[in-house]
């Protein structure tokens, strides 16, 4: 009766949506769980990469943020050691690093990318981010927003991206500095960034996406 | 009359149930996931195969979807590695495994089915299309199981995506499964209904 009695739940809408609801947190429980912070996803000779004209942008020919790229400051705050307001030059003097990796969406295409930036956790260590705190927030120049756990904020390959294709990043690919998490779907790069946040405790906004029903962990 | 090796066990009869309950809406909501890119090749240009009808999706959008997918994946998961084992340790398998003995039998049936042909003597519970059937079926349920996690962790499970042909052609394999899947159920409703309302109960009662 067991399966009659499973059937009967999702038959009421509250308790269906609860236990989908639940059944994702579930999942994202055991994706928290495998996640190894040293194993690297797959990258890729230069011949493989999706040609950049080829390479989908999504939203922004319906809403380009517009930022001043000459004002631009990255404000970081939170469990930090030396918040303030960060240059992008300020960002640019950490050893620079270049992968092409794949990027997938949760659609289901994928493109593989060649981005250039440094390394995130590098970052981290730059401003002195407790390291022991569970998330980093993210928010972005078009109200776009996402958090990560720490283990994918210092994965080696989660990198503060400003450099596509050995060019500067351009701005419809998120100028001037965006998230490139090969370990993670596509909607938790964020683009557009102008702040970020080390905490304990995730605040109610956890992601653009993720709070209208989308993973949080969101990892591959 | 009362024949025992006729009897399903407990474990059996509910993971058949919890299986077909994940099954019915893993599909129309892994459709649904398709709709959201109904194409196996790139984004830019994009190539739609065919956008399926809405009444074949569960879910409402892609978000909504995947709550219904994975959660229902974990079950299908768990009851088909409860089957399996079940099944692998009692040796109660046998019932439904379709071996080289078997080979020969399946044209007979398929002459008495479909050709109004004479029916074949057969002493054991299952004909050899019912064990080539239910056999295909738990192959491609294991490999719909397989492939979803491929999809799932493909930066993690990458050598499992490279053993596929690469993460491209996991996504079509997880297509097909399904398809194949899909193929077994009319033929199995069929055949129950034609062997009526004792077979269907005993997937209950277990007599």
């Amino acid at each position: 009766m067991l399966p009659l009695a499973s059937a009967a739940l999702l038959l009421n809408p509250t308790w269906r949506r609860e236990a989908i609801e639940r059944g994702l947190a579930l999942s994202d429980v055991a994706s928290a769980t495998v996640f190894n912070g040293h194993h690297l996803a797959p990258v890729f000779a230069d011949h493989e990469v999706t040609p950049f004209e080829r390479y989908p942008l999504n939203s922004y020919l319906t809403h380009d943020p517009e930022v001043d790229l000459d004002d631009w400051r990255l404000d970081v705050s939170g469990l930090v050691h030396t918040p303030g307001r960060y240059t992008i030059d300020d960002i640019r003097a950490l050893p620079r690093l270049r992968q092409n990796t794949r990027h997938i969406c949760i659609e289901g295409w994928d493109v593989v990318g060649s981005y250039g930036g440094v390394r995130l956790r590098d970052f981290l260590t730059a401003i002195g981010a407790d390291t022991r705190a569970r998330f980093v927030e993210f928010r972005c120049a078009d109200d776009y927003y996402e958090s990560l756990d720490m283990d994918a904020a210092r994965h080696p390959q989660s990198l503060l991206c400003d450099e596509m294709y050995g060019r500067p990043l351009s701005r419809e690919h998120g100028a001037p500095l965006r998230l490139v998490l090969p370990t993670k779907l596509g909607y938790k790069q964020a683009k557009y960034i102008t702040s970020l946040r080390v905490t304990e405790v995730l605040g109610p906004k956890r992601g653009y996406w993720v709070d209208q029903g989308y993973s949080w962990h969101g990892g591959l | 009359m009362h024949d025992p090796g006729h009897e399903h066990p407990p474990i059996v009869r509910a993971c058949h149930w919890i299986i077909a309950l994940s099954l019915a809406v893993l599909i129309p909501s892994g459709v649904e996931v398709f709709a959201a890119f109904p194409s196996f090749g790139d984004k830019v240009p994009q190539a739609d195969l065919f956008v399926p009808p809405s009444a074949l999706r569960l879910g409402g959008w892609l978000g909504g979807a995947l709550q219904w997918h994975f959660t229902f994946a974990w079950l299908l998961t768990i009851a088909m590695a409860s089957y399996i084992a079940y099944q692998a340790i009692t040796r109660n398998g046998r019932q439904v495994l379709f071996v080289r003995r078997d080979v020969h039998g399946v044209w007979p049936m398929v002459r008495h089915y479909f050709l109004f042909g004479p029916k074949p003597a057969n002493s054991e519970i299952y004909n050899p299309l019912q064990k080539m059937a239910y056999s295909i079926a738990i192959v491609l349920t294991v490999i719909s199981i397989v492939t979803g996690f491929a999809l799932y962790k493909p930066a993690h499970l990458s050598w499992l995506a490279n053993a596929m042909g690469g993460f491209r052609l996991v996504r079509v394999w997880h297509f097909g499964a399904m398809c194949g899947v899909l193929a077994f159920i009319p033929g199995h409703l069929v055949m129950v209904a034609l062997h009526g309302w004792k077979n269907f109960a005993g997937m209950w009662t277990g007599r």
